[in-house]
């Protein structure tokens, strides 16, 4: 944590407009992210790849995080007015959390050995603002990797050299891994003995009006 | 600005357009891209110009099925990604899950996890090499050598695991089963007798003139580039990058061993063919080790639960040096029974990155020895 | 290696030394003539899961108590239970249906690892052809009931140690049941039952 606060402050210093966040890792494992604002995101990675200090030149694992949108309650005192007298109540406010896209960098130093450096970067929601700065120009690595995740998970990299579907062929709409994702139904019939795939498939050969 | 570590691709596109230039899909359906695999090549005459790689047809959404199911279901399924290296795949995703849930490993399990990883090593790096010899025209022979060499390594799989190739055998905390009397001494049998093929394969290929004719100086991948597009194992190495997890990280009891990290000079297929003979070397050296000092005691952590294993939130990475590259898994844990997220880091496809400058400039024909250079396993590169 | 040919020439000597030694070394002559000479299986190699049943009885002999945990642990979901009821429709610890689909099956072995009763363990028969892929792959109680003689010759090692699990776990229900009987007898000084 002290290292990554350290790498936090060189890089501050380094870019002084922009701004990082530490993400703490609740977990056992130790390793706390940086959050980026997208718009800094290439400088960051840049600054990290080249500074001689950190020379984190090994972009090793980018992937999509899904956060739906959830809803949080608050405790709230407020005053009410009951009976002629001003009293305090507790009250619980429900609060909407808008979800976002997250897409995770792992970042390690071939040249020192060090690593990994998780950096993290959000998209402003999850339907119409989801785009986010490509590494691949600072990264060639990303190249793959950010197609996967544009594929599955529907970021959308601005600045990537060919920004295509990687895993789902062309012309297929919605991203499998949100979690919102609902499967299709179109399972082959086979007389299987699990109720939910053989409801599922006698539900789609009813609606085709086959047996 | 686009800084790409000394690329082809713009030189290549600067030529003439369409210029009798001709468009090949290689695959998915064609021997050599070992698997359903498809490249889109240009050529002009026998020059590759253009290469597109073409990814999914294996695709099953191993991440979406392993959201779903516990963390010990997935473990079945990762050894179906690299069906070659499942104890690799195995041990990687065990790694993960116990820096998520904070779990330390028996000593005799961390041994025999080294054991399986070496093996895993030896039979991949083998099969690599002659997969890659047939794909040069030397049909049949360097490859039924490899497995005949493979096969005692499979017979110790299953005597050991049950499974010859879906091992399914590492868990959280530990191994699911000791290994059964005798089995150590048949590990040493196979690993004593493995040198011998090792020096029959170098004098069978290693200075063959038509392999050094075909491998030489094609599918360059230069140091900068091999690092700036994540490029891991040894193809990482064969470029000249001595990083090797298993000294980085350490992770398991690695650093008890003595081994050495071989590297290549040229960054070309023939330094990947090589280096890959000499990694089996130091694998042996590991492996008589870890023969010879395997403590005895427990194989698993008996606290661990097995059903309703629920590691507290919280993220982790855990990585480990695949016989592919690095085989890497991210898990997000938010307190239930499964993970919120699992990733995984298939170096078969991350390799992939830079095929297309590797090609660029070759003949059609060393398209498929680059390939085979690299070492792929779509089940992995799709998931 | 400076003679142009040197090393295809080395190449060739070594197939031939291949050739020649897989008469002679027993360590180069690896294949078998499969249908006619087959090789034992390890104690250890897994196929698809089979129900132990213990006496003479197929059915009744089930280990299974249907409690239906290795149908929810089951990674590809290939298991389905249906309990058994007795004559007042209560559910009995006897399963009426135990299906296993082996053409989803992929033989991990977990169901074997978190059944608590030993009553799935793993078969080694692998010569599966079917006719039919839906119902010759669907596997009913019936075929999958096997005498715990057959685990014994399958798996000797593993079948010892459940073995004396079970007599352990018997012999501590039979006292603990004795002392119960014991303790809830008018005038027997004997506190609790070990139960």
């Amino acid at each position: 944590m002290e290292r990554l606060a350290s790498i936090q402050a060189r890089i501050e210093a380094a870019l002084p407009e922009a701004k990082l966040a530490l993400a703490a890792n609740p977990g056992a494992s130790g390793q706390h992210s940086l959050v980026v604002e997208a718009a800094h995101l290439e400088a960051v990675a840049r600054r990290l790849r080249d500074d001689p200090e950190l020379q984190f030149d090994y972009l090793s694992n980018v992937t999509g995080v899904d956060w739906l949108d959830r809803v949080e309650t608050d405790k709230v005192r407020v005053k009410r007015e009951y009976q002629g007298e001003e009293i305090e109540v507790e009250e619980s406010v429900e609060r909407r959390v808008p979800g976002y896209l997250e897409v995770v960098y792992h970042l390690y130093s071939v040249a020192r050995g060090t690593g990994p450096l998780v950096l993290r970067v959000r998209t402003g929601n999850r339907t119409d603002r989801v785009d986010v700065p490509s590494l691949a120009n600072v990264f060639r690595g990303a190249e793959l990797q950010e197609r996967e995740v544009y594929d599955l998970f529907g970021v959308v990299f601005t600045g990537h050299p060919d920004l295509r579907r990687l895993l789902m062929w062309e012309g297929f709409s919605g991203h499998p891994m949100r979690k919102d994702y609902v499967e299709p139904d179109d399972y082959e019939y086979e007389p299987t003995p699990h109720g939910e795939v053989a409801a599922k498939a006698s539900r789609r050969y009813a609606k085709r009006g086959q047996p | 600005m686009i800084d790409r570590g000394g690329s082809r691709r713009d030189e290549c596109e600067a030529g003439g357009e369409d210029a009798g230039r001709l468009e090949v899909s290689m695959g998915p359906q064609h021997p050599s891209t070992h698997g359903v695999f498809r490249m889109d090549v240009v050529l002009e005459g026998e020059t590759v110009v253009r290469l597109k790689p073409v990814f999914g047809y294996l695709h099953r959404n191993h991440e979406k099925i392993a959201e779903q199911t516990t963390y010990l279901g997935s473990m079945p399924y990762t050894d179906r990604l690299d069906y070659f290296c499942s104890l690799t795949s195995n041990w990687a995703y065990a790694l993960a899950v116990e820096k998520l849930a904070g779990l330390a490993v028996p000593e005799r399990a961390e041994y025999l996890r080294v054991i399986t990883a070496e093996l895993t090593r030896l039979q991949n790096h083998a099969c690599q090499m002659g997969f890659m010899l047939q794909d040069l025209g030397a049909m049949g022979t360097p490859m039924m050598y490899a497995f005949r060499e493979r096969e005692k390594i499979l017979d110790l799989f299953e005597s050991l695991t049950g499974s010859r190739m879906m091992c399914n055998y590492m868990r959280f905390g530990g191994c699911r089963a000791d290994a059964p009397a005798g089995w150590i001494e048949a590990a040493r049998g196979v690993v004593g007798d493995f040198p011998r093929f090792l020096d029959e394969y170098e004098a069978l290929l290693a200075t063959n003139e038509i392999v050094m004719a075909r491998t030489q100086g094609v599918g360059v991948l230069p140091r900068d580039l091999a690092i700036n597009a994540s490029a891991s194992g040894p193809v990482l190495r064969a470029s000249g990058v001595g990083y090797d997890i298993r000294k980085t990280d350490r992770y398991g009891v690695y650093d008890r061993f003595d081994f050495r990290v071989p590297v290549g000079d040229h960054g070309d297929c023939y330094d990947r063919f090589m280096l890959r003979l000499l990694e089996m070397r130091e694998s042996v050296k590991i492996l008589e080790a870890a023969l010879e000092q395997i403590p005895a005691g427990p194989v698993i952590d008996g606290k661990v639960k097995l059903r309703n294993f629920k590691p507290r939130a919280g993220e982790a990475y855990g990585r480990i040096e695949g016989p592919k590259g690095e085989i890497g898994f991210y898990l997000i844990s938010d307190g239930s029974a499964s993970p919120y997220r699992y990733r995984v880091r298939p170096p078969s496809l991350i390799n992939l990155t830079a095929l297309e400058e590797m090609c660029l400039g070759q003949k059609v024909a060393d398209v498929v020895v680059i390939l085979g250079s690299i070492d792929i396993v779509l089940g992995e590169v799709d998931r | 290696m400076s003679v142009e040919g040197a090393g295809l020439i080395r190449g060739f000597i070594e197939t031939g030394r291949n050739l020649v030694g897989s008469y002679v070394d027993p360590r180069r002559w690896v294949t078998v003539q499969y249908p006619e000479e087959r090789r034992a299986t390890p104690e250890n190699s897994r196929v698809y899961p089979f129900l132990v049943y213990d006496g003479a009885d197929p059915e009744e002999g089930l280990r299974c108590v249907s409690c239906k945990i290795c149908e929810k642990e089951c990674p590809p979901q290939c298991i389905y239970i249906v309990p058994a009821q007795d004559e007042r429709g209560r559910p009995r610890k006897h399963p009426a249906i135990f299906d296993i689909d082996i053409s989803v099956c992929m033989s991990c072995q977990i169901c074997v690892e978190v059944c608590p009763f030993d009553s799935i363990k793993m078969d080694q028969a692998y010569a599966w052809d079917r006719e039919d892929r839906f119902g010759g792959l669907l596997l009913h109680k019936a075929d999958l009931a096997r005498p715990n003689r057959y685990y014994r010759e399958l798996h000797p090692a593993e079948a010892r140690v459940v073995d004396e699990h079970l007599a352990r776990e018997r012999e501590l229900r039979e006292s603990g049941v004795r002392a119960a009987v014991r303790a809830s007898l008018p005038g027997s000084g004997e506190p609790g039952g070990g139960t």
